[in-house]
């Protein structure tokens, strides 16, 4: 179930991995009755593995409810995970504890859905961007200011905003204090929990092009949770399709948009609206059927099994695993799988429309 | 902050004087009459003139003109010729009490001090007692320690003072014999064995009016406790890699404490008002204890000016804790 490790933007050799996640479980448990006993787990994240290159910005997508920030919290232990493996740099981050967990999370960062809320209300941006300085490093305060001064330079802040409060900024200036403050200390992995979800349209593009940007300068990697597909299109090397807190598929970002393999990326990505009207008009919106089911009781088979237009017996049956079906292209789906594809034989050859009028090559 | 401190300042007078009026009438339809303290065996004629004497046979608009003429003009000067000596007041008429024939500011003066050393005493033991309690209760939800706080504070909150204060006199006075049963106002602390004498006596009544305090305030520090730790900003800090103690007593602790700050800002006008059912029990010469002796005698000048400095505080500590909220949360802004 684990990856070759490829660099995937040049295609050369192997490189060691910065982040490598082995089948991550997050479950949160539930409590029933008057003894509060344990009577089940909302699933949330169920078995997940990838890996990140240095340097790539891997895309996450999924809707609502799918596990997507659980993934990204349980990844720098803001959770702590149910089962699996993360390795970050070298160390596995789910077994770190206390202290040691604290001297790692300057490597790794996150910058949060909610710009307002994530900032304390009480401290001053100095402050905010200043206080993970003071705690791991030994910067002198005019050194601390400084460093501070860079920051919000690099995230295009005005240096007089410095002593201001996080409510009198606009959201887009807000994402920028969190931006800034994530870089205070050089991570090399920052996820990027919906970062412009929360953020108008107008400044969605300019927080993108700074997160952009950043990777370029400073040799970023970015996990770049979102559930907008046109922007996870623009900024992600790879992209992984969650549903119901599994993978359904992950693959480079071109190949995926211009041939999604798994059905539900299919349905997913025929969603995305096109900015053409006549092509809008001649789009083909694969539009599926009934709830996604609870995650405290997902299917026994295949979890896309109960909205799925092309499922099979087995699907409801096995749970089918993360594959590879192609160079680089890994798919869970038993369409794919040898027991899959004696049911109902190459399903290649459908939805040959719908691949022509998304495939449009960014 | 200063332009809205003076508005608010000058509104309060408007408001303090439709307040006083309306307690001057209330005191004065209440039933009850300083006459009825005099015996029937006085003749009409000299009850007439004592009545007159007593300035009770004017008409009740009258009689609230003078109080305030006397509350705002008279009693200041007295106060300042006591500060500097000079003769500002002349020998103009002070508010007396109507029992004593004392001035009630004279009597006010005495008493303060029991009501302040035991009750000001009580809430600060109260509050110190509550913000631990409802810092660990919320950081550590449901588990035994917050358990154990919530039924403390349910005690605090539905047990009466009365039955609570009977309760320590019976088992720390009587069965163990470790704490005096009554105040003795007349301790002078003087030296090392006088305080400890001031402190052992002080223990029982700021035992049973801490409870109720610490009570009501651990359950407001929870709940501001627990609002703010399921914040964002709180995840923010443990993303930083903030110790753990940094992340409660710096981020959520400092932002928990601004409603917390105002609700015990908004209390302090009760120690004022003093605890009228536990300083009757512990028998501490106070301003509550006072005040319903006042009311027990029709005492009208006295429970007038009492009910009235109680109004006027409540709406100067209302200002404060608007001031502190300023203070403290930089997100609002009066101007």
């Amino acid at each position: 179930m684990t990856e070759p490790a490829l660099d995937r933007r040049t295609g050369e050799s192997p490189v060691t991995p910065l982040v490598q996640v082995t089948d991550l479980k997050m479950y949160f448990p539930i409590y029933t009755g008057i003894l509060r006993r344990h009577t089940g787990d909302v699933k949330a994240v169920d078995g997940v593995s990838f890996s990140i290159q240095p340097g790539e910005t891997l895309g996450l997508v999924g809707e609502s409810g799918c596990g997507k920030s659980t993934v990204g919290r349980a990844l720098l232990r803001l959770y702590d995970p149910t089962a699996g493996q993360v390795m970050i740099g070298g160390d596995d981050v789910t077994r770190l504890q206390g202290e040691a967990l604290r001297k790692k999370r300057p490597q790794m960062q996150m910058v949060f859905q909610d710009p307002q809320a994530s900032l304390n209300p009480r401290m001053s941006v100095a402050e905010i961007i200043g206080e993970p300085l003071l705690e791991h490093t030994t910067l002198s305060a005019q050194e601390r200011q400084a460093r501070v001064f860079e920051l919000m330079d690099q995230v295009g802040l005005n240096r007089r905003f410095a002593n201001r409060f996080p409510h009198e900024f606009s959201g887009g200036q807000r994402q920028r204090i969190g931006i800034a403050r994530a870089l205070a200390l050089n991570p090399r992995f920052i996820v990027c929990d919906e970062p412009i979800a929360a953020l108008d349209v107008s400044i969605q593009a300019q927080v993108v092009n700074l997160l952009e940007d950043l990777q370029d300068r400073l040799g970023l990697t970015y996990l770049f949770i979102s559930h907008d597909l046109s922007m996870v299109r623009h900024i992600a090397d790879r992209v992984a399709v969650m549903y119901l807190g599994r993978i359904a598929e992950l693959s480079p970002r071109d190949a995926l948009y211009d041939r999604p393999l798994h059905p539900y990326a299919e349905a997913l990505l025929s969603a995305v609206p096109e900015p053409d009207p006549a092509a809008e008009a001649s789009r083909d919106r694969i539009i599926l059927s009934g709830d996604v089911p609870s995650p405290a009781n997902p299917p026994r088979g295949c979890n896309f099994c109960t909205r799925c237009p092309r499922v099979m017996d087995i699907c409801r049956q096995v749970k089918p695993e993360l594959l590879q079906v192609e160079p680089d292209r890994w798919v869970a789906c038993h369409l794919y799988t040898s027991a899959g594809a004696t049911g109902t034989g190459k399903p290649s050859s459908t939805n040959d429309k719908t691949r022509i009028q998304q495939g449009e090559d960014a | 902050m200063f332009v809205f401190t003076l508005r608010r300042l000058l509104l309060a007078i408007p408001t303090l004087l439709v307040i006083s009026l309306v307690i001057y009438l209330l005191v004065d339809f209440a039933p009850g009459s300083p006459m009825s303290e005099i015996p029937l065996t006085v003749p009409p004629e000299v009850r007439q003139k004592m009545i007159a004497a007593l300035g009770a046979d004017q008409p009740v608009l009258v009689r609230y003109l003078l109080w305030l003429r006397q509350f705002f003009w008279v009693e200041p000067a007295y106060l300042i010729d006591g500060w500097f000596g000079t003769h500002l007041a002349g020998d103009e008429q002070r508010i007396l009490s109507w029992q004593s024939r004392s001035p009630v500011f004279t009597i006010i003066g005495q008493r303060i001090p029991q009501t302040l050393t035991v009750v000001g005493t009580a809430y600060l033991v109260g509050a110190l007692i509550a913000i631990p309690i409802g810092i660990y209760s919320a950081y550590r939800q449901y588990s035994w320690f917050d358990q154990l706080g919530t039924l403390f504070a349910m005690i605090g909150f539905s047990v009466p003072t009365f039955f609570t204060g009977t309760l320590f006199i019976i088992i720390f006075a009587v069965e163990l014999g470790w704490f005096p049963t009554k105040y003795d106002t007349m301790l002078n602390v003087t030296d090392w064995s006088s305080f400890l004498t001031q402190l052992r006596q002080m223990t029982l009544p700021v035992m049973t009016l801490g409870l109720a305090n610490a009570a009501a305030i651990s359950r407001y520090m929870r709940s501001s406790m627990l609002d703010n730790l399921g914040q964002d900003y709180v995840r923010t800090a443990r993303a930083k890699g903030e110790p753990e103690r940094t992340v409660v007593l710096k981020h959520v602790l400092r932002n928990s404490l601004i409603p917390v700050v105002t609700v015990i800002a908004l209390g302090i006008p009760s120690i004022f008002g003093g605890a009228i059912i536990t300083e009757n029990l512990f028998g501490v010469n106070g301003i509550g204890a006072a005040l319903i002796l006042a009311i027990h005698a029709s005492d009208l000048p006295m429970v007038q000016t009492l009910t009235f400095i109680f109004a006027a505080l409540i709406v100067l500590f209302n200002l404060i804790a608007d001031i502190l909220y300023g203070l403290l949360d930089p997100r609002i802004r009066y101007d």
